[in-house]
């Protein structure tokens, strides 16, 4: 399987346009799976007999499949971005979710009572103590969703969308591998790329780590 | 929503959906054989590797990253990658299904090697046992927790990601979700999605099953 460069070369716009929608797709997907699971995992993490019932649900969620979701959201969202969107953020919950919940219960207990001890009220204990303490395990929780929602917008190409994915569609209607590779290669690269800048970020974000190592 | 579930219902339970070559049984029995053989062909490449690096310390590196680039490789573009290369056949679909589970099985097994506590694998040399001796008698069953974790979760992703072999023009259950996105038939997408669901959840209750059967006999491991 040879691939065809003037192929590549002469359509890096394209290329360059896909590659963007595809980044949009999967990160505005994290984003919104963050934003639902924080608050999800603290319910989860302070309210026992709750846990098991989210987490439960969401590794049920993480069973469908992508296509069907997407097909499935069609009445709701139709062949729009939303649907793609909408489809990778139940799949991030279940990775962000449970991360998030282990982050929390990683928190010594004796830090919880010392900073109640100082007079620190729950939701500020939560938000300067707990959260930056869980950082690490939750910025693990993110490195995968992150990679894994790069990885399946490409399958919103069934429903018209998909970013990257299109370049499957193409070469696969027209025989004609050189899209297929240039996509999978693609994908991969943004994935490791976006892999990296996480992992710096959560190299700012906790400068406390820097100093022990 | 309600009309749709009512139709739902009818599909799943009227008794001409299960018959045929286009039925349930049969669509389910291809859905299964996909999954399991790519399964079985992934922790048989999957184990030892991960039994190896764990158990030497050398390629962890390779472990570490082989989870992240898994993760990465998007299924349909590698299916239909492997479909141009190779023609019409199953192997695109085992091909993908297999590197989409080996990366989980290989990093769990891996994590479980090295979770093993160094003063066991100590006190099992001193015991006079070999190398090979400690990884498959001392460091496995007390790796097997993760290593079945590993297992589960590429049985679930397996499961889920079936569904593509009706891409290229398989069966499985992917069938009814394809076909049914074909003909704008949402009763069939949502039956076909169930039914996936449904193989995974009882697949994992059944391997968490196995795996409680296996530690029945263990006493409980002290800190």
């Amino acid at each position: 399987m040879t691939i065809d460069w003037s192929w590549i070369s002469g359509h890096t716009d394209d290329l360059t346009t896909l590659t963007i929608s595809h980044l949009q797709a999967a990160l505005t997907a994290v984003l919104l799976g963050l934003l639902i699971s924080l608050p999800l995992s603290v319910i989860a993490h302070r309210i026992r007999p709750l846990r098991g019932f989210l987490l439960g649900l969401s590794n049920v969620l993480f069973t469908i499949p992508s296509i069907a979701i997407f097909v499935l959201l069609l009445p709701v969202s139709g062949l729009t971005r939303t649907t793609t969107v909408i489809g990778l953020t139940v799949y991030t919950l279940v990775v962000l979710l449970r991360n998030t919940v282990e982050g929390l219960d990683s928190v010594p207990a004796k830090t919880k009572e010392a900073a109640k001890a100082m007079g620190t009220r729950p939701l500020r204990t939560l938000l300067t103590v707990e959260f930056p303490l869980a950082l690490p395990v939750i910025m693990a929780g993110v490195r995968i969703a992150t990679v894994m929602s790069i990885s399946l917008v490409s399958v919103a190409t069934y429903i018209g969308d998909g970013g990257l994915g299109q370049l499957f569609t193409d070469g696969f209607q027209r025989n004609f591998p050189t899209p297929v590779i240039a996509g999978v290669v693609l994908t991969i690269l943004l994935a490791v790329v976006a892999d990296a800048a996480l992992v710096g970020v959560q190299y700012l974000l906790t400068p406390w780590k820097r100093r022990r190592a | 929503m309600y009309e749709l579930f009512k139709n739902l219902g009818s599909w799943l339970t009227s008794g001409a959906q299960w018959a045929g070559s286009d039925g349930i049984t049969h669509r389910l029995a291809e859905h299964l054989q996909y999954s399991l053989l790519a399964t079985l062909i992934a922790a048989a490449i999957g184990l030892p590797v991960g039994l190896l690096i764990g158990h030497t310390g050398r390629g962890a590196f390779i472990a570490i990253n082989l989870a992240s680039f898994g993760r990465a490789l998007p299924t349909v573009g590698l299916v239909v990658l492997v479909f141009l290369a190779g023609g019409l056949s199953m192997l695109p679909v085992y091909v993908a299904l297999v590197a989409l589970a080996v990366p989980s099985i290989v990093t769990n097994t891996y994590a479980g090697m090295t979770a093993v506590d160094p003063d066991v694998k100590d006190a099992a040399r001193g015991q006079g046992m070999r190398g090979h001796q400690v990884m498959l008698q001392v460091e496995l069953p007390l790796a097997l927790p993760l290593i079945m974790t590993g297992l589960r979760l590429a049985l679930i992703q397996v499961v889920a990601t079936a569904t593509i072999a009706a891409y290229v023009s398989f069966g499985g259950l992917g069938r009814y979700v394809f076909d049914g996105l074909a003909q704008r038939d949402l009763v069939q997408v949502l039956g076909g999605a169930v039914l996936v669901a449904a193989v995974a959840i009882v697949l994992d209750l059944a391997l968490s099953g196995l795996q409680r059967l296996l530690f029945r006999h263990r006493p409980a491991q002290t800190a």
